[in-house]
């Protein structure tokens, strides 16, 4: 089953093809031309470059991919999971990047909250938008597949929260591939000062082996006195390219809990930063990574500190089986303005099978002085004297394992505050554990 | 027929090293035996290649329980079939709560038939005979919610291997000093948990080097430990004089086994 692939590759042709099919405001054919032009400009990354000499893309073959064509007519949406029995504001699908359905609760509308598909609500809404929109969060220039993404979006979703408004129930948001489709999604979520909201946002795939290519971006502007909690689930299909920028820039005594699980995909190369950009902003990042298989995740973390008195604090739990990788290299990086800093960073990996490997790179960068900045990483094996204790009080080696792993994880679930979130990352964990040789 | 734990010429090594060189020990339900000796004689060795320790290699010898071949059977196997460790040093299980480990052993241990993924015992149920059991041994019921032993003192760790046994009701159990780090009170509450199961639906297997834990269960046995053999056997006379003289009497008497010992004191200290 594979998705008809009207045009082949990314090409001029494909581009102003696409360009003069889009009903768009100006400014944003401008900003998709700037980044095609980019794009074309841009090398492909290789293994000479920092960020991705481990992670081998040698293998991606961009040319086999296109700009998002009709639906297969057999195409189905994978369930959600973190929506389960959650009573939400909004609701919002996309497949292969093209709006499905997307619905507001009015009580909401009625407070001036924006919420449902990026490419729509952009063309109603374009003055609230531009302003946002890989401006401040997102660089689309980064790297040549940040510049795809600035060129060729589609779908995406969009929240936005009027000044003061506080949203109780979360906003559900997923973003389904079919095997051999193309995701090009980018979510925008802007929150006013002092606004509050929660977004479940998750990634998946029609099956669990499903191909297809994700270039995509996140970008979360929190106003200042805004909260936000921010949760993405990645679970592609193990044969999906996953390249994404996802960024949140957080303003002054603003918060955010930003909670990612990493299951999926085939091969993941995801920037995850945030910038501290007004005084007393502060950052907890929460990391639930499981690899198994071939699969090679890599994860590069950046948490800037722009602005005086701000903490961030990062978590990043993973559990290798197989003959996977994970590569986490993480950054506190403080600008000279950001006295009296508290960074935190962490990484604690869990060998499932001796053919894992794990790359854990902490860094600091730090250019104030009053500052107090920390990180560690681990890891190791499960510790067979755990199962034998375990398995002395009657549970079989699987459930002991199980247990171990489980315990392992405990400590990142104990940071999220959203039940649907730790009872899905708990169960998708928990299933895919297999007998630890 | 009396349910019957039956160790024969048992010989354990640990990484290729024989630790144990010919135990033999009967131990039927209804009966407290005591098992004493000098450190590293062997007493843990022994309690850890009955529940099955996967390092703790049987190179010659059997584990039968009422005749039949254990030998060879994982550890939950034994577990649920009714044999039970206070271990001298418990692990602790970061992120694993109390409560939700013991569910799962629970349910485990009263339906050994059970399959992985069928349901766990109640939550209500479970929950209240554990507080039950909790209130007894003076344990908070705090505990409850904390991670298995995690950041647990030494003496809470002991009284959370006695709320085990409790809970699972074993038909055999080895108490690997549970008594060492137990206050004066705790002594007597263990003592009493193990009266409320029944010592008489328990055959117990007290490994201990003081005589608190003895005094309130007086052993029918007593079973002296020199270089990996049980040397002597006796009543409750025997643990009473090792507790008063020590084991110079015996180290003289077993010339051979006291050697075996500086041996393997020797070579520990060579590590
Ligand atoms: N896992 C192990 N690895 C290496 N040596 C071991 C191991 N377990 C036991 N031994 C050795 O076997 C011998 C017997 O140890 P064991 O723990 O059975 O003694 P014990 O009689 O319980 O002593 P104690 O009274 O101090 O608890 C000791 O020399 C000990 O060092
Ligand atoms: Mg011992």
């Amino acid at each position: 089953m594979t998705a008809t692939i009207t045009q082949v590759g990314f090409s001029q042709e494909s581009f102003d093809a696409f360009l003069a099919a889009r009903d768009e405001p100006q400014w944003l054919l401008d900003l998709r031309r700037q980044c095609w032009d980019a794009y074309t400009a841009l090398p492909m990354p290789g293994g000479r470059d920092e960020e991705w000499m481990r992670t081998d893309i040698r293998l991606f073959r961009l040319d086999k991919f296109a700009v998002p064509g009709d639906l297969p007519a057999d195409a189905v949406c994978p369930p959600a999971q973190l929506s389960e029995g959650v009573e939400l504001a909004g609701q919002a699908t996309t497949l292969n990047s093209r709006s499905l359905f997307a619905q507001l609760d009015p009580k909401w509308a009625a407070k001036g909250v924006l919420f449902g598909s990026l490419e729509e609500i952009v063309r109603e809404h374009g003055e609230l938008i531009r302003p946002h929109l890989m401006t401040r969060a997102v660089d689309p220039r980064k790297d040549k597949f940040a510049a795809l993404h600035g060129a060729f979006w589609t779908g995406g979703f969009v929240l936005y929260v009027p000044k003061g408004v506080a949203v109780a129930e979360p906003f559900h948001m997923l973003s389904a591939m079919t095997d051999g489709g193309v995701d090009l999604g980018h979510a925008l979520v802007i929150l006013e000062d002092g606004a509050e909201a929660t977004a479940l946002a998750e990634t998946a795939s029609d099956s669990e082996t499903a191909t297809g290519l994700h270039c995509g971006a996140i970008e979360l502007i929190v106003g200042r006195e805004a909260r936000l909690r921010y949760v993405n689930l990645q679970d592609w299909g193990h044969g999906v390219w996953h390249f994404a920028q996802q960024n949140a820039l957080v303003d002054r005594d603003a918060s955010i809990q930003w909670t990612i699980g990493a299951l999926g995909s085939r091969l993941a190369k995801v920037n995850q930063h945030v910038a501290l950009v007004g005084l007393g902003a502060e950052a907890q990042v929460n990391g639930v990574v499981f690899t198994e298989g071939k699969q090679h995740l890599s994860y590069h973390t950046l948490q800037h500190h722009r602005a005086a008195n701000c903490r961030s604090d990062l978590l990043y739990k993973g559990g290798l089986q197989d003959k996977s990788r994970f590569v986490w290299r993480g950054m506190i990086k403080v600008d000279p303005a950001a006295q009296k800093t508290d960074g935190y960073q962490r990484n604690d990996n869990l060998m499932l099978s001796t053919d894992a490997r794990s790359d854990s790179i902490p860094g600091l960068e730090i250019e104030a002085d009053d500052v107090r900045c920390t990180h560690g990483s681990t890891s190791g094996r499960v510790d067979d004297e755990l199962i034998y204790y375990a398995q002395a009080r009657g549970l079989t080696r699987n459930e002991a394992v199980r247990l171990v792993v489980t315990g392992f994880f405990q400590q990142v679930f104990d940071r999220i505050t959203i039940e649907s979130v730790r009872e899905a990352l708990g169960h998708a964990i928990r299933r895919r554990v297999r007998e630890v040789e | 027929m009396t349910d019957t734990l039956k160790i024969t010429n048992l010989h354990v090594a640990v990484e290729g090293k024989e630790i144990l060189r010919g135990v033999d020990l009967t131990l039927r339900r209804g009966e407290t035996h005591a098992l004493m000796g000098p450190n590293g004689s062997g007493k843990s060795t022994l309690g850890l290649a009955i529940m099955g320790h996967p390092n703790y290699e049987i190179v010659d010898g059997t584990i039968e329980l009422n005749g039949e071949n254990i030998t060879e059977w994982e550890p939950h196997e034994r577990a649920r079939a009714g044999v039970f460790m206070a271990f001298q040093r418990p692990m602790s299980i970061p992120g694993v709560k109390m409560a939700d480990f013991l569910r799962h052993a629970t349910t485990n241990v009263r339906r050994p038939e059970r399959k992985e993924d069928e349901e766990l015992l109640p939550m209500r149920e479970f929950r209240k005979e554990l507080y039950e059991k909790m209130d007894q041994l003076k344990i908070n019921r705090d505990f409850a919610r904390r991670y298995v032993n995690d950041g647990f003192s030494g003496g809470e760790m002991k009284r959370a291997e006695i709320l085990q046994m409790a809970m699972l009701r074993p038909k055999f159990a080895i108490l690997d000093e549970t008594d060492s780090g137990l206050d004066v009170d705790a002594v007597k509450l263990a003592s009493q948990s193990i009266a409320e199961i029944g010592r008489s639906k328990m055959g117990i297997l007290i490994i201990t080097h003081h005589d608190k834990l003895l005094e309130h269960n007086r052993p029918d046995v007593t079973h002296v430990m020199l270089g990996g053999r049980i040397v002597e056997t006796g009543g409750a006379e025997l643990a009473i004089e090792m507790h008063k003289h020590g084991y110079d009497r015996v180290r003289r008497e077993h010339p051979e086994d006291a050697a075996v010992e500086n041996e393997m004191k020797k070579e520990e200290a060579a590590v």
